[in-house]
């Protein structure tokens, strides 16, 4: 067992109702894909609901987060609109980019999200002067910053870093690894150790690592590390975790065999939680349909919605129109 | 009036924004004792302290993107790349990120920073300290891109820039930071983006220059008056945005046009305004239009060589005397 301080239930519950929202979004989204109901390209979360929803729990008003190209969940985690999320894979007016963003650059700055990013590790240089405007303004804010194992390989880590180390910037780099980099295991991609906090504790940063399919892990190590990057300085996490479904849809999966998913779906956080809340099987199927019956109002809300004005494909590139 | 160094207006006006707005604070490496390695920013940290002239460790990515979250949060970044050829480090943050901000997010997240660099050859620095990437940053919509000619221009546009709402690549040429002009005893006015400067009046043919190359162009100008030719000299001032109307409106009385641009021809800026205003004024071209730029290939070192590729006034003159006897 673990030696978190655990939330009440109704605490628990109302994580283990938005980690099913993740979990059917992105089963949604996989879907439609096959379908051929929506086009471009996803990244689903499946199998990292937990490392999203306690992320997202840890978080104070006023906090900020970026995420990666694989932030469907992060953003359903800090409260977005599924509903307006699907308008986005849809290309419609009321996407959350209004059909500009698609999957992997959508944002709501009032819910703390500041966007995934299509770049690998291209968030972190932005996270960094974040933190850095926080420290400037005097104001008690700090930034999360997710990235995945594979990042961990990009120079731009390293420079952001240092950075906010020499700096004492009050930034939480959190490292979801999920074990991959599209194809290639972490294994085949880190040198020097099998984990990635070494790469951060040589800057002399607090460094944490958490079990990223348990949420209550998650959200007392982030609380602690949020704590820590606004007092001290940036903050390190790494989350182990496993990504469930594919790097994008349509991905065969053949750099892995399907014994290694059946013993990871042993470890499904959504189970991992439900389990913990004792739930019968009756009351888990009873979870699972609300969350997927709030996913077919999403996708009716999306089709319902307008596309966007032809007229405005080339606007607001600039803030004046020369 | 005063006589005053195309440094010290930059310096001069980097310094009234930092005492007059409280967002604007500046990042880059060794520009605080050091004062920058062409001594723009020499002495602003004694007034403003570290906080606010911040000297970064070697990292071009991180520290352009720390701009774009640092703008993105109602600060007022303004980073110093040490030289243009250093850039290519910053390129996903400039292209990936901070061009797409306003577009993407239509309009809930901005990234208003300015980013100043040296640009340009003349100095014998090498391949990779010499470079013009001005063609290369005119493929990134959602860019501003500045090329001040005057020390009052420089001033006033970056001015316009420290004010404005988008990013802005401020580009600074070498051979500009000691000249000296004549400048107003206080601050020139700020000067808006867009809108070109004819830096010279004339009637048989129009130079389109930008930049160190204004120079060049205007020294040509003044050595052809000898010759009873007459020249316009246009200087752009900004190539995103780029005044075509002020090109055209010339093109379209004088008959003829030579594009001067110290980067490499493929690609060039040149290639773009040429296109441009074959597009505005077919019909009125008396000469095909002409365009200067260096060679398809690296900056060499030596300064024979150096000086044997890039423009120079006596190259301008031949090409402009070339195309008014055409």
């Amino acid at each position: 067992m673990d030696t978190f301080e655990v939330p009440p239930p109704a605490t628990l519950f109302e994580w283990h109702r938005r980690m099913l929202r993740i979990r059917h979004f992105e089963m949604a989204i996989e879907r439609l894909f096959t379908e051929g109901r929506i086009g471009g390209t996803a990244h689903p979360a499946i199998g990292q609901e937990a490392a999203a929803v306690g992320m997202a729990a840890a978080i104070k008003k006023g906090d900020l987060v970026t995420s990666t190209h694989r932030g469907h969940g992060h953003f359903l985690a800090l409260g977005a609109d599924p509903g307006r999320m699907m308008a986005e894979f849809f290309g419609r007016a009321d996407g959350y980019g209004g059909g500009r963003a698609g999957s992997q650059m959508m944002a709501d700055p009032s819910l703390g999200f500041l966007g995934a990013n299509g770049i690998t590790a291209g968030s972190l240089p932005l996270a960094t002067g974040v933190a850095l405007a926080f420290r400037m303004k005097r104001e008690p804010g700090a930034i999360i910053t997710i990235f995945g194992d594979g990042a961990s390989s990009q120079g731009v880590l390293h420079e952001s870093l240092n950075l906010a180390a020499l700096w004492k910037l009050p930034v939480v780099f959190l490292c979801e690894n999920n074990g991959y980099g599209m194809s290639t295991p972490t294994d085949q991609a880190v040198a020097g150790s099998d984990n990635l906090v070494p790469r951060a504790a040589t800057y002399g940063i607090a460094t944490s690592q958490a079990d990223g399919n348990d949420v209550v892990a998650v959200w007392q190590t982030l609380k602690e590390a949020l704590a820590h990057a606004r007092e001290e300085g940036p903050a390190f996490v790494e989350l182990r975790t496993y990504r469930l479904s594919g790097h994008s849809k349509g991905d065969p999966r053949v750099y892995r065999s399907r014994d290694e998913e059946a013993e990871a779906w042993k470890r499904d956080p959504i189970t991992l939680l439900e389990n913990r809340l004792e739930l019968t099987e009756a009351e888990r199927d009873a979870a699972r349909a609300a969350a997927e019956d709030e996913i077919v109002a999403a996708i009716a809300f999306a089709e319902a919605s307008p596309l966007p004005d032809l007229a405005t494909a080339t606007c607001g590139v600039l803030a004046c129109k020369y | 009036m005063r006589n005053e160094t195309y440094t010290t207006l930059i310096r001069e006006t980097l310094a009234a924004a930092l005492r007059n707005d409280p967002r604007v604070f500046l990042l880059g490496e060794d520009i605080g004792t050091y004062g920058g390695a062409f001594g723009v920013t020499r002495g602003l940290i004694d007034e403003f302290g570290p906080e606010r002239v911040r000297d970064t460790p070697i990292s071009e990515a991180t520290i352009v993107g720390m701009a774009i979250g640092a703008a993105l949060s109602g600060l007022r970044p303004v980073v110093e790349i040490m030289f243009m050829d250093f850039l290519t480090l910053a390129l996903d943050q400039l292209i990936n990120q901070a061009s797409k901000l306003r577009y993407v997010h239509q309009g809930q997240q901005t990234a208003p920073f300015v980013l100043r660099t040296p640009t340009g050859g003349g100095r014998g620095y090498g391949a990779t300290h010499s470079q013009c990437f001005e063609s290369l940053l005119l493929t990134i919509p959602g860019i501003q891109i500045v090329c001040p000619a005057t020390a009052a221009d420089a001033s006033g546009l970056l001015q316009t820039a420290l004010t404005g709402e988008d990013p802005v690549i401020f580009c600074e040429h070498k051979l500009l930071y000691p000249r000296r002009f004549a400048v107003p005893a206080t601050l020139p006015e700020p000067v808006p983006f867009g809108k070109a400067r004819v830096a010279r009046r004339g009637e048989d043919l129009t130079i389109v220059a930008w930049s160190h190359a204004v120079l060049l162009a205007e020294q040509a100008a003044a050595q052809l008056e000898s010759e009873e030719i007459s020249v316009e000299v246009i200087d752009l001032r900004t190539l995103a945005p780029l005044d075509m109307d002020t090109v055209c409106q010339s093109v379209a009385r004088t008959g003829r046009v030579l594009i001067v641009e110290e980067g490499p021809m493929t690609g060039g800026v040149a290639g773009e305004i040429g296109f441009r205003i074959q597009e505005q004024v077919t019909g009125q071209l008396t000469a095909p239009m002409r365009r200067l730029t260096a060679p398809d290939a690296p900056v060499p070192a030596a300064r024979t060589l150096e000086a044997a590729m890039l423009p120079s006034v006596a190259s301008v003159t031949a090409a402009a005397l070339d195309l008014a006897t055409f």
